[in-house]
């Protein structure tokens, strides 16, 4: 009885969850332009979709600023982890880690605002005129900002983990302290910096707010055009976006997984010099 | 002597993070000619009705949240490994879909000439009322409260379970004696994570409030549109300052060790 009582529960609370992802890829389909009756199966708002410039831009820039943001603060995260490990002053440790989590635990609107302020204050300086010149480097500028906190916090807890031992013996047996890292280290806490990485390109990938304040008019990304697209009326070619959206976020989250699921068996074990 | 490893993102740290905060407090304490003026503070009691009804909202919202969300936690951390896999992958697939999206597709569905009216050949209007903002928070952010709690659960002791029942708690007081107050701490950071964005949200109570009313989210916007930065500047950092005081609160009460990030 117990039993069924959680599967209804939580068949119920899925099932909300996934009607209104439903219903965008139901009528992504729709043969006419109406979003609220489905008259008929059809390809049209797809096709529709692949000849606008403007989706194809909006996607190219999404992923130059996703790729490079997310890249950016992997470097600056994971050198910053290590940095913070070694550091001996527990004030300085809890200073950093504090000014870090400030992106994260601020609102979006108000992160997207200071930013926004920032560069007005930028351009008010160095006497820009216009702002689509700094427009992509103040995105990229926001976006790594915000990803920096998820790197770090993916990344310290593995450095903790493996602790000094190993990196001293790399020192005892003649490795510099770089090479000891990069020989040594990097390769133990590969996965906290790939999750990290992953992590912080799929918050650039799906930030909507900041890049609504930072944004300039020469540089759109997917959500900032969906929203262009939602300020209208809505014609199922959003839907259609959305649809390849959701559905390309699936497969990544799958693949994602059976990653996991082989991570997790025995065969680990055979590649060289893991330790766990 | 490694540590200067942490150097460039102390750099980037004081200049993009630090220096923005202290501008948003030089723009709320000037004109707009930029000279010292208190006049954006003053005008902030004006902002109260709205700002407290965003409170009450996102409240609501949360509390919602938590209480559909602590069963759904509980029962997923209870049903087996690979159930559990499949769950969690199910709850993060709405949570990575764009929060535009979702919160578009439930105004199409609940709008007055929209899929719901039309199925039930009715005209409700549901779009426009405090309960649509409020379904759409839930909607939008409950996997933020599942997620943080299922970890917590997940990660308490098996055998605290069976001493539990070996005491005599029956599955009830097993779990209001013993498992609610040993996931406090994911309690704590599902909470933040759902208040937070609700609180400050502007997309879900311009697209479900279908424009009746204003939250402060709302608010800010607006004043970033019309160019009245100085105002706008001013109530993001009122907001700002009350959050980082809440959350401050919150944590006491929490384990600083566990949850607050889902990866």
């Amino acid at each position: 009885m117990k039993k069924y009582a959680s599967r209804i529960y939580l068949c119920l609370i899925f099932g909300i969850l996934y009607i209104p992802i439903a219903t965008v890829i139901l009528f992504s389909f729709n043969n006419s332009p109406s979003t609220a009756e489905f008259s008929g199966f059809s390809f049209y708002w797809y096709k529709e979709l692949f000849r606008s410039e403007e989706a194809w831009i909006a996607l190219r820039n999404t992923l130059i600023l996703a790729i490079s943001s997310s890249l950016i603060a992997t470097v600056i995260g994971t050198a910053a982890a290590e940095g913070i490990y070694k550091m001996r002053s527990k004030l300085l440790k809890l200073t950093i880690n504090s000014v870090t989590n400030i992106p994260m635990m601020n609102p979006d609107i108000v992160t997207g605002m200071s930013m926004m302020l920032f560069f007005a204050a930028i351009m008010g300086i160095f006497r820009i005129a216009d702002y689509n010149n700094i427009g992509f480097l103040a995105m990229l500028i926001s976006h790594t900002t915000f990803c920096l906190p998820y790197v770090i916090l993916s990344v310290l807890p593995r450095i903790n983990e493996l602790g000094d031992s190993l990196s001293e013996a790399a020192l005892d047996l003649g490795c510099t302290p770089i090479r000891a890292f990069f020989k040594v280290k990097l390769p133990n806490i590969m996965p906290g910096v790939i999750s990290g990485l992953v992590l912080a390109f799929t918050m650039s990938l799906d930030d909507f707010v900041i890049s609504y304040f930072v944004g300039p008019t020469n540089f759109q990304t997917l959500p900032l055009l969906i929203y262009s697209m939602t300020k209208k009326t809505v014609k199922p070619d959003m839907y259609a976006l959305s649809t390849i959206i959701i559905i390309s976020v699936f497969t990544l989250l799958i693949a994602s997984n059976i990653k996991s699921i082989i991570h997790t068996s025995p065969k680990r074990f055979k590649k060289g010099g893991k330790i766990r | 002597m490694q540590s200067i490893a942490a150097a460039p993102h102390i750099f980037w740290a004081i200049l993009f993070i630090i220096l923005p905060l202290i501008i948003v407090v030089f723009y709320a304490f000037t004109d707009a000619n930029g000279k010292f003026s208190f006049s954006n503070i003053a005008s902030l009691p004006s902002y109260a009705s709205i700002f407290l009804l965003s409170l009450e909202l996102s409240v609501i919202a949360t509390a919602i949240c938590l209480l559909l969300g602590y069963p759904l936690a509980y029962i997923i951390a209870k049903s087996n490994p690979r159930n559990q896999k499949i769950f969690i992958m199910l709850l993060m697939l709405p949570m990575w879909t764009n929060l535009l999206i979702r919160t578009y597709s439930i105004m199409a569905i609940l709008d007055n000439g929209g899929i719901l009216n039309t199925l039930l050949n009715t005209s409700m209007h549901i779009v426009g009322t405090k309960g649509a903002v409020i379904f759409g928070m839930v909607y939008d952010f409950l996997p933020y409260m599942v997620l943080p709690i299922y970890t917590c659960i997940s990660k308490i002791d098996k055998n605290m379970w069976e001493a539990a029942s070996d005491l005599g708690c029956n599955t009830f007081t097993t779990l209001t004696k013993v498992i609610i107050p040993l996931s406090r701490s994911g309690i704590i950071s599902g909470v933040t994570m759902v208040l937070v964005p609700s609180i400050s949200t502007f997309y879900i109570s311009q697209k479900l409030g279908g424009g009746t009313f204003e939250l402060i989210g709302d608010t800010i916007e607006r004043q970033f549109v019309t160019g009245a930065l100085n105002v706008g500047a001013a109530i993001s950092l009122v907001m700002m300052v009350l959050i980082i005081i809440s959350l401050t609160v919150m944590n006491k009460f929490g384990d600083p060790d566990d949850g607050g990030i889902i990866v």
